[in-house]
């Protein structure tokens, strides 16, 4: 941190907010009638089904478990009995994920938790299990199974902790209200991340459009035990400030090496909400069965809603007034990042941070002026213009030799151009025909 | 309420800035308004008829070859654009139908023939405005004195010329060639409604300050270097107007910052080499052009570090 000359200046896009809709408190949404949950709502291996149907199961019993180590079990979100094994498809991938749907019974009766007597007193070992039986998956979107992130291998020293509030993205605020709410929780998370990983310095880094989070969280860990381990950092309101790579880069002037992780440069960057989770799997035993969601853009009554897994969208946004008249579009996550959803019969899962209604852009594309303003946006500094040209043209190789693996798809480049070209589309196309080169091979 | 079923999957992002190619066209001829301005407080309603008849020949010989070429016209405000900055860079008493041949050049051949906007290796309105300077060089070489709206035209020398005499002082010379007093091209005598014109595309963000700084500084050191008087070099002739709204042309100009300041560069040496050694008076619309030439050699050689990028030996050892 502190001045550099040699830092390169921080890229990006000013956005507008569009968060005031919900800057309210989170409001708990009904017990669903019916949940669908998903046997795959992490990065890595699908889960399989440990109940059939017929089976009664209670709140928060595992209900689908995979052996392999990048996964994370699911569980039940509502008492009840299972009432169908059925399969829907996943947004982003299209790949059609086997789900078990449940039927209420109405009350709501967990399964036994498990609190330790001492969750302080933990071990590595059992901390990382419990995280595991969890369910814990990075809750920004990603859902990177939480266990793996906070056990990096055997020679690879963390130095920096990020507990990452940035919320970058337009219209979301529920990692804001999350902090604002439990902030104690938070704390103590952290807490636990720390003794697993015994960072050097850990940071709270919230971008400055939420300075009441600012204050309540500086506030906070002045009074703690932590007021000399942990920072509140105020970041630059600038999109994609809360993506992992570019908020290493804003905060510690470091960069993880293409194709790399955060571990490679002594870094695990964990998000606000995920890190509560954390707290609430260790401190009161609770399996990951519920999330905070934001309902906005064209719905009457825009909300933060507490919601259990596996509630269908449609039932969030009649329960926040319907969907107004000119919203032509469902996207599940924000504006830039997101993935439009137009079945509404599709559950809230782990990584649902926001449903968000709204009318969506025409893309019209014409010819590229070559103005330059995607290579200026560009936080991995490329020069997507030359990657959507090469991709159009067919030459994916080029693609490759100009670090298209680099990009992580934020959209800053198709936002600003002039000449509406979805870059981002090109970018995909190439990847994915480069992907499927490297499979024949 | 939205019906469900007229729900539509789009790929992301689902926000766009809104600042289109016919937006920056237009804020284009905004800005352009102030030298234009001058131009025709200084020489009157000729220079207004040089300016309508370029305008109008860009426009329509655009709208015919899109036509000619079975695409699409879309009145973007690229080509009054085009007609608007080669107007500017003309005599104001040169013959009306070598400015529409001019134009028609610049539109058809510079940029259609290229493959339209976006395609064009130089930018037109230089292209065009050397065109005519190939083919009608005496029309393009005289001048005249700045007449206003009511007094008759006297041929004078530009200020760049070899027979340029002024027997004021220094500080009143710099105040004509600042304000735009001065004989000249109909948009490049007025120092002072250029700047305005071009801080004003620099606050909009239209155009970075890459170019027009890297081209100005460089005029004014080599000037300085070579004893020349660097407050005269940078005032007169076309280089303020070729700095900020020509060589800032996107097409024709490279797309990194590093590779910006070498077009700047690359421009300022060329046009003092052409204005010392050269035999032509002025040397920014050449010296441009120039660098429109290898601006793709630029872009292709010119890299910039993307994130993360590690030397192998490092990252293996």
């Amino acid at each position: 941190m502190g001045f550099n000359i040699f830092k390169r200046v921080s890229r990006g896009v000013k956005l507008a907010e569009n968060k005031s809709h919900t800057e309210k408190p989170i409001e708990t949404f009904p017990l669903p009638e019916k949940v669908t949950i998903p046997l795959q709502q992490n990065i890595g291996a699908p889960c399989v089904a440990t109940v059939k149907r017929g089976d009664k199961v209670l709140t928060g019993q595992k209900i689908g478990d995979s052996e392999r180590f990048v996964s994370a079990p699911v569980h039940a979100t509502i008492s009840g009995e299972v009432s169908a094994t059925t399969t829907v498809i996943n947004p982003p991938t299209g790949q059609p994920v086997p789900a078990v749907v449940i039927t209420s019974d109405g009350e709501d009766k967990w399964a036994e938790l498990e609190v330790p007597k001492n969750p302080e007193k933990l071990s590595v070992k059992e901390t990382l299990a419990r995280i595991r039986e969890a369910g814990i998956v990075g809750l920004g979107g990603a859902t990177f199974p939480a266990h793996v992130k906070l056990a990096p291998p055997e020679g690879k020293k963390i130095d920096t902790l990020i507990i990452n509030g940035c919320e970058c993205e337009p219209y979301i605020t529920s990692d804001h209200r999350v902090m604002l709410e439990y902030g104690e929780k938070i704390l103590a998370g952290a807490n636990i991340i720390c003794k697993l990983l015994s960072p050097e310095a850990t940071y709270i880094a919230i971008e400055d459009n939420k300075p009441d989070a600012i204050e309540y969280m500086r506030g906070l860990v002045a009074k703690t035990e932590f007021k000399n381990n942990f920072k509140v950092v105020s970041l630059k309101s600038k999109y994609p400030m809360g993506a992992e790579k570019t908020l290493i880069k804003n905060l510690l002037n470091r960069e993880v090496p293409i194709g790399g992780l955060p571990l490679d440069v002594g870094v695990v960057v964990q998000n606000v909400s995920t890190t509560k989770a954390i707290y609430d799997a260790i401190f009161e035993g609770k399996p990951l069965i519920e999330r905070v969601v934001t309902v906005t853009g064209a719905v009457k009554k825009p909300k933060n809603l507490l919601v259990r897994f596996g509630a269908p969208l449609r039932s969030l946004i009649e329960y926040c007034g319907g969907i107004d008249g000119k919203a032509s579009e469902v996207i599940l996550g924000g504006p830039m990042m997101g993935i439009s959803q137009p079945d509404l019969d599709f559950p809230v899962v782990k990584g649902t941070n926001c449903i968000l209604t709204k009318e969506s852009r025409l893309i019209r594309e014409q010819e590229c002026i070559s103005c330059g303003r995607c290579v200026a946006v560009c936080p991995m500094y490329l020069l997507p213009t030359v990657l959507a040209k090469n991709s159009k043209a067919g030459r994916y190789d080029e693609c490759k030799e100009a670090y298209i693996d680099d990009c992580f798809e934020c959209g800053a480049c198709a936002y600003t151009c002039p000449a509406n070209i979805p870059i981002v589309q090109y970018i995909k196309i190439a990847k994915s025909e480069l992907t499927k080169r490297r499979a024949k091979k | 309420m939205t019906p469900e079923n007229k729900l539509v999957a789009m790929p992301g992002p689902h926000l766009w800035k809104g600042l289109s190619t016919s937006k920056i066209m237009y804020l284009m001829v905004l800005a352009l308004m102030f030298p234009t301005a001058a131009g025709v407080y200084f020489f009157g309603y000729r220079a207004l008829l040089v300016i309508v008849v370029s305008v109008a020949a860009a426009v329509l010989s655009e709208y015919a070859v899109k036509k000619l070429r079975k695409k699409a016209f879309i009145m973007d405000g690229s080509a009054i654009v085009t007609g608007l900055l080669l107007a500017l860079t003309l005599p104001p008493t040169i013959p009306l139908w070598m400015v529409a041949i001019g134009s028609i050049f610049s539109i058809a051949i510079v940029k259609e023939a290229f493959g339209g906007l976006g395609h064009n290796v130089f930018n037109p309105a230089l292209g065009g405005r050397a065109f005519i300077a190939a083919c009608f060089s005496a029309r393009m070489t005289t001048w005249v004195a700045p007449m206003g709206f009511g007094a008759d035209a006297t041929t004078t020398a530009t200020p760049l010329s070899s027979s340029f005499i002024w027997e004021g002082s220094k500080l009143s010379l710099y105040r004509d060639l600042f304000l735009g007093n001065t004989g000249g091209s109909i948009g490049e005598t007025s120092a002072l409604l250029i700047l305005v014109g071009g801080i004003l595309l620099l606050a909009l963000g239209i155009i970075s300050w890459r170019i027009p700084v890297a081209y100005i500084a460089t005029v004014a050191l080599f000037s300085l270097a070579l004893g020349q008087d660097v407050l005269f070099s940078i005032l007169s002739g076309g280089l303020m107007i070729g700095a900020f709204f020509m060589a800032t042309d996107y097409v024709t100009s490279p797309i990194t910052d590093k590779g910006r300041i070498i077009f700047g560069i690359g421009a300022g040496i060329l046009t003092v080499v052409i204005r010392r050694f050269g035999g032509l008076p002025e040397g920014v619309c050449y010296s441009i052009l120039f660098m429109n030439a290898v601006t793709p050699l630029i872009d292709r050689y010119v890299k910039v570090r993307p994130y993360g990028l590690v030397k192998k030996a490092k990252s293996e050892a």
